[in-house]
């Protein structure tokens, strides 16, 4: 088996899972002056050590709200979380605040998007990572600072010594985002979530990027959950690919099968949109039309029935019937109404041949 | 950084300078401006019902003849290296800085100045440990509990703080806690530090509190303004996702990066206060450079006037100097130079 699926079935059960992350369930709604908005609405997921998890979809589909959830970093008071959410044996939805940011940092880290707003600009960036650092060990700060040292050397910074010093303004945004993931590595955590790690970055600083995260990964065996839009980021780096629209999951399959026989019709039009070197040209990308669905009034039945061109194709349950996450190959899930041997058809006859 | 002090102390001195200038411009030039002859400005200057003798004197000893810059000179010449003045047989002489003799008492300015410089040195250094504490505190709690009870009365009396005069707060207090409940003493009961410390302090907390009052209002709606925006900052999601305890996050990094702007208004609060609190000084009848200054002013003491303006205007400029030096402490982006 390639990859592993979501257990849906499992919710609710309260019992801890054989995974070393479980997310069941997880709902994250927040209620404003508009109405509720339900950024993330059921989702279910599981991830094992050493593995890396691309969760893709476009803004607005409750990726980073997914993420910023499982860290416990939701303010109790704007947003209602339920659901489970179980690291290591341990479930962190319902664990008091004390004890999940115990946690944080040390089981698991996150790299944020954009390194520089994300560091703290009064301080040295030795700083940070000294102060992560000592947060969850207990050692003198010389001991704390030779790991800073240590840890800028390993993601690649030259001259880690004098650089320890340096503020973050004194950084490069590769430099920055290489330091960003020392201080997240720097309890070596067992779970590592990057949040778009690669967009603030030019290109050719995203694939060293991209390689430090793998590296590490396997040097550490850490779980690793990648966010992105980026397919190409997904392609190069994941195990296996969760596409989620509107705060729901609608495909989850290994890179393999998502990009060689997705089995939605949304996965096909981000396959469209994605831009490639090997074709001509001349041929236009294929976007999505519409944009994203409003997350206070989500579309009845499928979330996506609005803009997929073969929601008529289903005698009208597109409109009325939320179409469930069923396992349609090992390891392979999709929420569609389409029959599933049509699914195929499209996408051998219409649509492979034109991305 | 060298560089930059230098260049900020040349700044502060032709600042100065020109304050000076204008000072002087007003109280000596524009009278002449005016058709004022020198014995009409003179007699203003010795008294009520002047003598020719007294006036051809003071006239004399002023060099009210000389043409307005060379008087100038002179005044700046006394500040930074002393001056003589003669007064008929006999020659008075200034050391430096000589700000002139007052036309009222004949005391030298100086020597008035630096007798009530402490008065209003401690009602506004006191001052201003009350306020920057209690505003920010309250300030930082607010922010913390946005939309609560508690904050929603904290910017209410913060509103009110801001709305009401000093002479307003100042004589309530003194109603309710000299003259009713007879706690502290009343007004003009201030005693130097050296003289009475226990006096001192008694006769200053209400002046403090007070003042900062009026002060803290102000800094607990900018202090919640700014840690309100700084709490949405990325790094403050960082720091929490470090696994950082909340005060942590709160003390060290969020309100460390709202202080900048706090910083800022402080540097000329603070200089300003320095110069004089004239409405608290005179609703608590506090012996100070602000009391000093309104007397002069009505008494046309202009040597004295002049003093108190270079007073305030030094120390605007020499806080303020300050506080650009602990931006670039504060703010390591901040590049001197």
């Amino acid at each position: 088996m390639t990859g592993t699926a979501p257990a849906a079935g499992k919710a609710g059960t309260g019992e801890a899972p054989a995974a070393f992350l479980e997310v069941r369930d997880l709902k994250i709604h927040f209620p404003t002056d508009d109405g509720l908005v339900k950024s993330v609405d059921g989702l279910s997921f599981e991830l094992e050590r050493g593995r890396t998890l691309g969760i893709v979809g476009e803004s607005g589909s409750g990726k980073s709200v997914t993420s910023l959830g499982v860290l416990g970093l939701h303010n109790k008071r704007n947003a209602n979380v339920s659901g489970e959410i179980w690291l290591n044996g341990k479930e962190l939805v319902g664990a008091s605040q004390t004890e999940v940011r115990r946690l944080r940092g040390r089981e698991m880290a996150m790299i944020f998007q954009d390194p520089l707003s994300s560091m703290h600009p009064f301080y040295t960036v030795g700083h940070q990572i000294i102060e992560a650092y000592r947060v969850h060990n207990d050692v003198s700060k010389q001991v704390a600072r030779k790991h800073a040292i240590d840890m800028l050397g390993k993601v690649g910074i030259p001259k880690p010594d004098k650089r320890v010093d340096d503020y973050p303004h004194q950084f490069s945004g590769g430099m920055r985002q290489r330091a960003m993931i020392a201080m997240a590595l720097s309890c070596d955590p067992e779970l590592l979530i990057a949040d778009e790690p690669t967009t603030a970055l030019d290109v050719t600083v995203q694939a060293q990027i991209l390689d430090l995260i793998r590296d590490l990964q396997q040097e550490f065996n850490s779980a690793v959950i990648m966010i992105t839009h980026d397919l190409g980021v997904v392609a190069e780096l994941a195990d296996d690919i969760l596409v989620m629209y509107a705060g729901r999951c609608v495909e989850y399959a290994s890179v393999d099968n998502a990009f060689h026989q997705p089995l939605h019709p949304y996965t096909w039009g981000l396959l469209g949109s994605m831009p490639r070197l090997d074709r001509e040209r001349s041929e236009r990308l294929l976007p999505i039309v519409g944009s994203p669905p409003s997350l206070i009034n989500v579309p009845s039945g499928c979330a996506f029935h609005p803009r997929c061109p073969y929601a008529d194709l289903n005698d009208g349950k597109s409109t009325t019937e939320r179409p469930e996450l069923i396992e349609l190959e090992p390891g392979h899930k999709a929420a569609c109404h389409l029959p599933l041997d049509k699914r195929r058809e499209i996408w051998t006859d219409e649509i492979r041949p034109k991305l | 950084m060298f560089a930059y002090i230098i260049r900020r102390l040349i700044g502060a001195v032709v600042m100065l300078l020109l304050v000076s200038l204008v000072t002087f411009g007003i109280f000596f030039w524009l009278p002449k401006l005016a058709g004022q002859t020198t014995d009409q400005i003179a007699a203003g200057f010795v008294g009520k019902a002047p003598t020719p003798e007294a006036i051809q004197d003071t006239k004399e000893r002023l060099g009210l003849d000389d043409p307005v810059l060379v008087q100038y000179g002179d005044y700046l010449k006394g500040i930074v290296a002393g001056r003589d003045y003669k007064a008929g047989p006999t020659t008075d002489k200034c050391p430096a800085p000589c700000f002139g003799y007052s036309f009222r008492s004949s005391q030298p300015v100086r020597e008035t100045l630096v007798d009530r410089a402490p008065a209003t040195a401690s009602l506004a250094l006191g001052a201003a440990i009350i306020w920057l504490a209690g505003g920010i505190t309250i300030g930082v709690i607010s922010a913390l509990r946005r939309g609560s009870l508690w904050d929603r009365a904290a910017m209410f009396i913060a509103l009110s703080g801001v709305s009401l005069p000093i002479y307003f707060t100042g004589l309530v207090s003194l109603a309710l806690f000299s003259y009713s409940l007879e706690i502290f003493p009343g007004g003009g009961s201030y005693k130097d530090f050296t003289d009475d410390p226990v006096r001192w302090f008694q006769s200053l907390v209400l002046p403090w509190v007070t003042l900062a009052f009026l002060y803290a209002a102000m800094y607990a709606r900018l202090t919640r303004a700014g840690m309100l925006e700084t709490m949405n900052e990325d790094y403050i999601r960082t720091a929490r996702a470090k696994g950082l305890p909340e005060k942590t996050v709160v003390t060290k990094h969020a309100l460390r990066a709202s202080l900048t702007p706090i910083m800022t208004v402080f540097g000329l609060d603070l200089g300003l206060l320095l110069g004089g609190a004239v409405l608290t000084e005179s609703t608590f009848g506090i012996p100070g450079l602000g009391r000093l200054a309104i007397d002069s002013i009505r008494s046309g003491d202009l040597p004295m006037v002049l003093g108190v303006t270079l007073i305030t205007s030094i120390s605007i400029v020499v806080i303020n100097l300050i506080v650009d030096l602990l931006y670039a402490i504060v703010d390591p982006r901040v590049r001197l130079g």
